[in-house]
């Protein structure tokens, strides 16, 4: 692989802010879909915007690209306005969900697209699209028109079209959203050492929270039109600040308990927490509940008997639906082994029941 | 095997068009074929095989002019249409909003209005006593009526691109609307002006459409002849009107056919080698 030129990114100090999106709303008619929302993207990182569809993520990624204008506040970048500016003067650049290459040039036209806008020199553009087709590994279809590639070929085609012209910040739109399963999973891994190689920022647009998860520094999670967390992958899974957040990233178990004197009540079982008296939700991760056996001595243990009223099977792990005799259903995910059914005794550490707002 | 996928079933659905073109469009054409390569004889079409129609047709200069002014406002008139028609269609696609719709309208309207009625309206307007000298005069620009506007091949030319522009301009619009939207929004995205965009991305996107209707327009100017019946005058006779008087007053079916035949075969190679670069063009 044949390293890129240092992008402009790599000059600045790892931290600094790159873009700043501050109180930004937009409406469509009657429709809100951004609510004064308010985010810092930090130079160099991987920001995955999370969010189900219609939470207003693409809307986001289009207001900051410039196809779009805020009904109310500003998006600066690096000290100066952007929203005003059109999007061809802005240095951000966007690969679209499907791919958007141009159809009537081929890939090392296609590539070569933004340079020539800028009016670079001939020879420096040789250069740098030929690295950048390097960079993709897509150097042999250089001549090829792009609806001769497959999806995975053109999504590089489109990713080296946005990099040869070293964006301070990249804008991804589901990129992988069109790609079949295996390829996803190739190209995840991919456009993450890309990031890493090339140092560019990038903000990454996605409904699939597994991909979040493998690849971000930082997952902003949207649901309608608000930032619900922001936060890294391992803070967000184990730390949710709210029920939507413990829900969409992963698989949980809400707890309603009643709160009083210090000691959490669920009806099945109570455990000691440090909230104040009333009614708090916890989220209980499925992994954190086992089997209890006499192995297992946690220090702050809760436990509880419940019936097994299912199991779902996934080679190592095997997820079961428990119901206590109180009636509250809870999922448990342990280890696989030999098939169980009828009645258990269950364990968990009273520090996993995570507290989350509504 | 099913009724629907049997031979007889195929032979019987096939069989009116096929019996259609037949009667309508080969056969005459096969007559027209063989009366230009017929002769008169004291006022009879006799049946003496020669090529001397095709002969009269590239030594008579008469001819040959008629033919090259036809070409010359045919090309007139394509050129005038996409002119006209391809802002128009790009304003529309592209920039007109919420009042796309009753714009549409507005260019449309005209291809409801009979071609006929559409040709005496420009008579009434460029005539002698007609809408545009009245109005020149009221100006004082001219003193007395310019019979020149009416009858000349620039009256036939105006008419026709008024009846051509609506026919240009629908499949362009058509082929603007196909022009996917991320693509424009790629190249601004990739720092191209909305002037870049449009000579790099819409343009050739749509040449090949654009081609396609101007071939259409320049084939139906080509053959065309009532605006030159109505406001052509003898000057703007086109092709048509002689063919038409050949086989009419002047009653010579042969050479009438023989350049009905040569206008054809014109058309016809015109049409494929189009046919060829857009499909050579096109991207889909």
């Amino acid at each position: 692989m044949t390293p890129a030129a240092p992008p402009i990114a790599a000059s600045l100090a790892p931290g600094a802010t790159v873009l700043e999106v501050r109180a930004v709303s937009k409406r469509f008619g009657a429709r809100e879909v951004l609510k004064t929302l308010s985010l810092e993207i930090v130079a160099g990182e991987f920001l995955t915007l999370l969010g189900e569809s219609g939470s207003g993520k693409t809307t986001l990624l289009r207001l900051i690209a410039g196809f779009e204008q805020p009904t109310a506040g500003e998006i600066w970048m690096h000290g100066a306005r952007l929203d005003t500016l059109p999007p061809y003067k802005r240095g951000v650049n966007t690969v679209f969900q499907h791919y958007a290459l141009f159809p009537h040039l081929n890939v090392s036209e296609n590539v070569a697209y933004g340079l020539q806008a800028a009016n670079t020199p001939k020879a420096e553009i040789t250069m740098r699209v030929n690295d950048a087709l390097a960079m993709v590994r897509m150097e042999e279809f250089a001549a090829a028109k792009p609806t001769r590639l497959s999806g995975g070929q053109q999504q590089r085609v489109a990713l080296a079209r946005a990099l040869v012209n070293r964006p301070e910040l990249l804008l991804l739109d589901e990129p992988l959203s069109a790609l079949d399963a295996n390829l996803r999973k190739e190209m995840q891994s991919e456009l993450k050492s890309l990031q890493r190689e090339v140092g560019i920022t990038f903000l990454f647009v996605t409904h699939d929270q597994e991909e979040a998860m493998a690849l971000s520094d930082r997952i902003a999670l949207l649901r309608n039109g608000a930032l619900e967390q922001v936060a890294s992958p391992r803070e967000i899974y184990t730390r949710p600040a709210t029920a939507y957040a413990a829900q969409f990233i992963g698989q949980t178990n809400l707890l309603r308990a009643d709160v009083r004197n210090g000691i959490a009540d669920c009806g099945a079982f109570q455990f000691s927490c440090s909230r104040d008296n009333g009614a708090v939700i916890f989220s209980l991760r499925p992994e954190a509940i086992s089997l209890d056996t006499d192995s297992l001595r946690l220090a702050d243990s809760v436990r509880f008997s419940a019936s097994i009223r299912q199991g779902i099977y996934s080679g190592a792990t095997e997820l079961l639906e428990l119901q206590t005799t109180s009636n509250l259903v809870l999922r448990a995910r342990i280890a696989s082994r030999a098939q169980l059914s009828g009645s258990h005794d269950f364990v968990f550490s009273a520090s996993d029941a995570v507290a989350v707002s509504e | 095997m099913n009724f629907i996928y049997s031979r007889t079933y195929k032979f019987l659905v096939a069989l009116p068009p096929i019996l259609w073109v037949s009667l309508f469009l080969l056969l005459p054409y096969l007559m027209m074929f063989l009366h230009s390569l017929w002769a008169v004889r004291d006022g009879v079409i006799v049946h003496r095989w020669n090529f001397d129609n095709y002969a009269t047709l590239f030594k008579n200069p008469l001819y040959l002019q008629v033919l090259f002014r036809t070409a010359r406002i045919a090309a007139s008139v394509t050129l005038l249409s996409v002119l006209l028609g391809y802002p128009v269609a790009y304003f529309l696609s592209f920039h007109a909003g919420p009042r796309r719709e009753i714009l549409y309208q507005l260019v449309v309207v005209p291809l409801w209005v009979s071609y006929l009625v559409r040709g005496y309206a420009w008579k009434t307007i460029l005539g002698s006593d007609g809408v545009l000298n009245g109005f020149l005069q009221y100006l004082h620009i001219t003193h007395g009526p310019v019979s020149a506007i009416l009858y000349s091949p620039f009256a036939v030319v105006l008419m026709l691109t008024h009846i051509y522009t609506p026919f240009v301009f629908l499949p362009i619009y058509a082929s603007l609307e196909h022009i996917p939207r991320p693509l424009v929004e790629a190249s601004q995205d990739l720092g191209a002006s909305p002037r870049k965009t449009f000579f790099r991305v819409i343009l050739p996107l749509s040449l090949p459409g654009l081609l396609a209707r101007a071939t259409f327009a320049f084939v139906l100017s080509l053959g065309d002849f009532l605006a030159p019946l109505l406001v052509g005058g003898p000057s703007g006779t086109m092709i048509a009107n002689l063919v038409q008087s050949l086989f009419g007053a002047a009653y010579d079916w042969p050479l009438g056919a023989a350049i009905s035949v040569f206008i054809l075969v014109i058309t016809v190679a015109l049409l494929a080698v189009t046919q060829r670069v857009e499909k050579h063009w096109s991207f889909e």
